[in-house]
């Protein structure tokens, strides 16, 4: 890691799409009139396409490399250099972020394809793709930025796309709000995150080392073993390592939708369905996991963080997938869907399962994009509709996005041999051969309920009887190629993309682990990876409760949705009207936000605004009144008794008195500019003469 | 280049005079004139960048010429790492201003001889170093800016005009009378600054104290800092597009300016003790403060007016720190806030030019009609947030690493505020901008050559220094660095004194 390869390739890939963001936000209008979509769709969906084929060609490259010297940079110019911060805009390319970057591209690449299709009938066509190219950029920026300024940079630029594709449709006002929402959660998150910046700076800047470059922060991050909180004043016991990780996991929560700020991401659905793909699913809401996994050699070093991660990680998963069981939303299921496996991800790389976190981050992107594609596929079907309960029937018309919708489903219900199984099952395993009983419990149960409200969607949406208007009946078709041929693609990743790591106990294959491997190196990350139990037959124990997990959860969407010999109704009842009832309100946490921060501070604004122009600004014209007031009194005093002096004398003095009065203007500025100009004027004079 | 400075500054005043001495008659050239003056001006200040020697921390492009000698005051000419950016910002502020001028359909020729004697103050103000100097171009920039709000501005512009005018004048009393407590206190007696901060060390920490927060109130007023600042939103709102754009672009980092010359250079050891409170304390207030009642205003360009109050409570912050980051953050996030809210207050008098008026309720999905005014109104805003990759985020960023250390609470507070930004100015621009079309601006034509073009390159500017914000950074660092450490190695010194 010392010594990294130099290299120059990396920077094409980032530049690609931004050429591609320059011309369709500068151009796009233009083009798309004068040579139609087709241009933008070439433009838009070809530099990433390019990118991806360097990045495959740098994996290559990579591979190429003994293990140890998997490492490469891309150093363009100094960025800043201030009081011993010296950072660069500089691209490093090691096996983690290789893999993101192919994830990036290459799923990316595929929901470009896809929007072609989708997006085909908006007018805004240029500007999606616009906003995707620039995203792919800030989402690349973020893996690869080589400090961590930079990934910040691409971690609040992909914010930046995230809100403006989710408002995309800015004619409908709620849309825009729902940018607003993810925007602000997520600055919410970044405070936290910039703060841990800045506490890590300093620590390392005591230590003799001041960097934010995050190879460098790798290597000197042993040097704070041993360096306590001392925040104003305040002294701790507890690691500083541990208060900087904290906080970064806070701005994790809000870019990776986890509790407590999770609730921007159901709401950011109201973006068109390739974003809610490519952005709330695949890439930007994994840059959580990404960032933990990245800083590994931190996070490693503080036993609390990693306590706190997997427990958040685990409760997420679990609460997110109540949720999900009573949405009615195809959208908003999927939503809820993907906040319960960042959860699951979440608590892998919290007991330290990095690779396994990683891995579920890579499979989550191909079935969760397919997931997502596919319910837009629907949605196009359907003219815009969303509500499941007025689909049902649709295996026969669509086949295509049926078959890669079930395929994507039975990955994220862990059915094995699918991609989801080899991911999932291994972080539930990994929870409890790590000591996290607690956790491995919660994730066990979630996969329950992933189960049941996937297969509860699957059936609602392609089974039974058509439950829409006669109109959408007649106009159901499966989807255009472009469309079509993305989902097979994701669809068929869906079903082998998991087999580069399969679970110990049936084979010793695992390349993916392998691949990272160099990533989680740490001797610090190696102890916690390391610890835990290793046993093939417990993990085969393991493995089995949790596919018993799996048959029930689908069993009991089986009898519910598709047999229909259980009432879902009934069922709610079951749990008694006020649970159903929470759980379809969402916890009302959107509730509780609004009445406990977002209401009072308004309050506060306004509050201060009041304050500002009656008593601050009152006090500034109090004082102008006053000054007013007294020089009316000594006006008057001017005027009776001074004049009464003067009347009283001879009639020459009051005629000069009365002559002199009309040079008193009363005007204070008119007396200082008197006194000033005359100032000047013998000054510059006098200046003149001499010279 | 021997006279780069006195050329700066006075080639606006010499187009004055010609646009007073021409005939109303020739109306139509007035503005070209203008034009005309603030192109030198911007390509002198492109020299200066070019030859600007980033290594020394001695005064360069000096001019000095004895001009009351009796009295010791000096035609005293010089920048250095303190002021170059500013001059470099006055000088493109001035030109972008000129084109915003252009809609001025009233008393042609007083506007633009104001607006280039103005130029001339403020130029003036950024390149003296002799004090008497240096407060002749402070009040010189005052009468013009009084005019130009209280002739050219909206229906309150009188009021308006006349608490900008005392409220200025306050703080210019206070300077006056801390420059001559200066000079008479003094080693020698002197007015020139850099002679006065090499002797520092001679006045009194009392005496420093009390003559410190003096200066301090009379640059706190045009910062402006709470609770100074309600003068301002008053100006703004009542000031034509282009003398917003000065007054928020330029005359406000004046202040902070004025600390750094005098408060920081010739009053170290006060500057040491007091910063804490009157520069971190409050601008922390200013930050937090600001950025609350911008999110209570209805009018758009009061928001904007209290978003600069927050966002140059950055600066002071930056100041308090005394590290190496947080000054030289200070600095920049001067010159960012400069460009970013020029184009803001561009950008709301585009809208009040055809809608007349800036209730910020009063649209709605103005996208819709201008779509490329939307777009760069949206880039200034990010630009206003400090999102990362744009100007402001690099300043604002090194001010907050400064001030972790010496201040903790205050950058928490600093950083929360990011969050509070991003709530005024998002909500509103999706008031304005989308949602349904308000159909009574279905007729708004987008935005005109002329407004893109004093918009656009100001956008480039603030990408430019996202990326590369070393093109400034390299020219303040040396002098702030040292300026920094003079301050710093007074804290020993001032110990001993009161002990």
């Amino acid at each position: 890691m010392d010594h990294p390869v130099s290299v120059s390739f990396v920077r094409l890939i980032i530049l690609l799409p931004l050429i591609g963001a320059a011309i369709n936000f500068l151009a796009g209008k233009w083009l798309q009139k004068n040579f139609g979509k087709m241009a933008i769709s070439i433009v838009g969906c070809g530099v990433v396409i390019l990118a991806f084929i360097i990045a495959v060609s740098g994996f290559f490259k990579m591979i190429a490399l003994a293990p140890e010297n998997r490492f490469m940079l891309d150093d363009l110019w100094t960025w800043f250099d201030v009081g011993g911060l010296n950072l660069h805009i500089a691209f490093w390319l090691d096996p983690l972020s290789m893999l993101m970057t192919l994830i990036v591209t290459g799923v990316g690449g595929l929901i470009h394809i896809y929007s072609i299709g989708y997006m085909h009938d908006d007018d805004g066509f240029w500007r999606f793709f616009g906003w995707l190219n620039l995203f792919t950029v800030m989402m690349l920026v973020l893996v690869l930025g080589d400090n961590m300024w930079l990934m910040f940079v691409g971690w609040e630029g992909v914010g930046l796309c995230s809100f403006a594709l989710i408002g995309f449709w800015y004619k409908v006002l709620a849309n825009s709000t729902a940018g607003n929402k993810a925007f602000i959660v997520n600055r919410v998150g970044d405070w936290a995150f910039v703060i841990a910046l800045y506490s890590l700076y300093a620590a390392l800047e005591t230590v003799g080392h001041p960097t934010l470059v995050t190879r460098e922060v790798a290597k000197y991050a042993p040097l704070l073993q041993g360096t306590t909180i001392n925040f104003a004043g305040y002294h701790s016991a507890h690691q500083l390592v541990g208060f900087v990780t904290l906080l970064m996991f806070v701005g994790a929560t809000a870019k990776s939708a986890q509790i407590p700020l999770y609730v921007w991401l159901p709401d950011a659905m109201a973006g068109p369905t390739p974003v809610s793909a490519l952005i709330h699913a695949a890439t930007m809401v994994t840059a959580g996991i990404y960032m933990v996994a990245r800083l590994n050699f931190l996070f490693s070093m503080s036993p609390f963080t990693m306590a706190v991660i997997a427990t958040v990680g685990g409760l997420t998963a679990l609460f997110a997938a109540t949720i999900g069981i009573a949405q009615n939303d195809i959208k908003k299921v999927l939503a809820y869907s993907t906040i319960s496996q960042l959860g699951y991800m979440f608590a892998a790389v919290g007991v330290g399962a990095y690779a396994a976190g990683v891995f579920h981050l890579m499979t989550h992107a191909f079935f969760k994009a397919c997931l997502f594609l596919g319910s837009g596929s629907v949605i196009h079907a359907m003219g815009g509709e969303q509500d499941m309960r007025k689909m049902g029937g649709l295996r026969h018309k669509m086949p295509i996005t049926f078959i890669t919708f079930l395929a994507a489903t039975l990955a994220i219900a862990g059915v094995p041999p699918f991609a989801g199984f080899m991911s999932k099952d291994e972080i539930i395993w990994q929870a409890f051969a790590h000591g996290h009983t607690v956790v491995w419990a919660m994730l066990l149960m979630g996969a329950g309920i992933t189960v049941f409200y996937m297969f509860r969607q699957v059936y609602m949406t392609f089974f039974g009887e058509f439950r829409g208007t006669h109109e959408q009946e007649h106009h159901l078709h499966e989807s255009p190629p472009s469309m079509a041929y993305v989902l097979i693609v994701l669809g068929a990743l869906s079903v082998v993309g998991g087999l580069v790591k399969i679970p110990e106990f049936i084979a010793t294959f695992k390349p993916f682990e392998e691949f990272l491997e160099p990533v989680f190196s740490s001797p610090v990350t190696r102890q916690i990876t390391e610890a835990g139990i290793h046993s093939h037959a417990t993990e085969a124990a393991f493995g089995f409760i949790t596919f018993t997990m799996v048959v029930i959860g689908w069993f009991i969407a089986d009898m519910m949705y598709r047999q229909r010999r259980i009432d879902p109704a009934r069922f709610s009842e079951m749990f008694g009207g006020v649970v159903y009832e929470w759980v379809l309100n969402k916890y009302y946490v959107d509730e509780l936000y609004d009445r406990a921060v977002v209401q009072p501070y308004l309050l506060a604004c306004r509050a201060l605004a009041w304050f500002d122009s009656n008593i601050i600004d009152g006090v500034v014209n109090l004082s102008a009144r006053i000054t007013v007031v007294v020089s009316m009194i000594s006006g008057l005093i001017d005027t009776y008794i001074v004049d009464g002096l003067v009347n009283f004398a001879s009639n020459f003095t009051l005629d000069v008195g009365g002559r002199l009065r009309r040079l008193q203007t009363g005007s204070i500025n008119g007396y200082l500019y008197g006194i000033l100009a005359a100032v000047m004027l013998i000054l510059l004079v006098r200046a003149v003469v001499r010279a | 280049m021997s006279h780069a400075l006195t050329l700066i500054t006075f080639i606006p005043l010499l187009a004055m005079f010609v646009v007073l001495a021409l005939p109303d008659a020739m109306k139509p050239a007035f503005k070209w004139i203008a034009v005309a003056a603030t192109i030198p001006q911007l390509a002198i200040a492109l020299y200066l960048y070019e030859h600007f020697d980033t290594t020394t921390t001695a005064v360069q492009f000096a001019e000095k010429a004895s001009w009351m000698p009796s009295y010791n005051i000096h035609y005293f000419m010089g920048i250095d790492g303190i002021s170059i950016s500013m001059v470099i910002l006055t000088a493109i502020i001035m030109f972008f201003s000129v084109f915003a001028s252009f809609g001025i359909n009233r008393a042609e020729k007083g506007y633009y001889a104001m607006l280039l004697l103005l130029d001339t103050g403020m130029m003036g103000v950024f390149v003296s170093l002799d004090f008497f100097l240096f407060y002749i171009f402070w009040e010189v920039m005052l009468l013009p800016m009084y005019f130009l709000i209280g002739i050219w501005g909206g229906p309150r512009r009188e009021y308006a005009a006349i608490k900008f005018f005392l409220y200025t004048l306050l703080g210019s009393v206070l300077i006056l009378l801390a420059m001559l407590g200066l000079y008479y206190y003094g080693a020698t007696p002197t007015f020139d600054i850099t002679e006065l901060a090499a002797n520092s060390s001679h006045y009194s920490i009392g005496f420093q104290r009390v003559v410190w927060i003096a200066l301090f109130i009379g640059f706190a007023i045009k910062i402006p800092a709470f609770p100074f600042h309600t003068w301002l939103p008053d100006a703004h709102v009542e000031a034509p597009t282009a003398i917003s754009v000065i007054l928020a672009g330029v005359l406000l980092k004046m202040g902070t300016y004025g600390i750094l010359r005098v408060n920081f250079a010739v009053l170290p050891a006060a500057t040491m003790q007091l910063a804490w409170l009157f520069l971190g304390v409050i601008g922390t207030i200013n930050i937090v403060y600001g950025a609350m009642v911008a999110m209570a205003q209805t009018d758009y360009k009061k928001m904007i007016a209290y978003s600069s109050i927050s966002h140059m409570g950055y600066v002071m912050l930056g100041l308090a720190a005394f590290t190496t980051a947080g000054i030289n953050g200070a600095v920049l996030q001067m010159f960012n806030h400069g460009t970013i809210t020029a184009m803001l207050f561009i950008l709301v008098g585009v809208i009040y030019d055809r809608a007349h008026h800036r209730e910020i309720n009063g649209f709605g999905g103005l996208a819709q009609q201008m779509p490329i005014y939307t777009a760069i109104t949206g880039f200034a805003f990010f630009a206003g947030m400090g999102l990362p990759g744009m100007s402001a985020f690099i300043s604002e960023v090194l001010v907050l690493i400064g001030s972790w250390q010496p201040h903790p609470w205050m950058t928490v507070f600093g950083a929360a505020t990011a969050v509070l930004t991003a709530g005024y100015l998002l909500w509103t621009f999706q008031r304005i901008y989308l949602g349904p079309l308000n159909e009574k601006y279905n007729t708004l034509p987008d935005l005109t050559f002329r407004e893109g073009f004093t918009l656009v390159p100001l956008a480039v500017l603030v990408l430019i220094l996202g990326v590369y914000p070393q093109a400034i950074l390299s020219l303040l660092n040396t002098s702030l660095v040292h300026l920094n450490q003079v301050v710093l190695s007074t804290s020993g010194a001032a110990v001993a004194m009161m002990h």
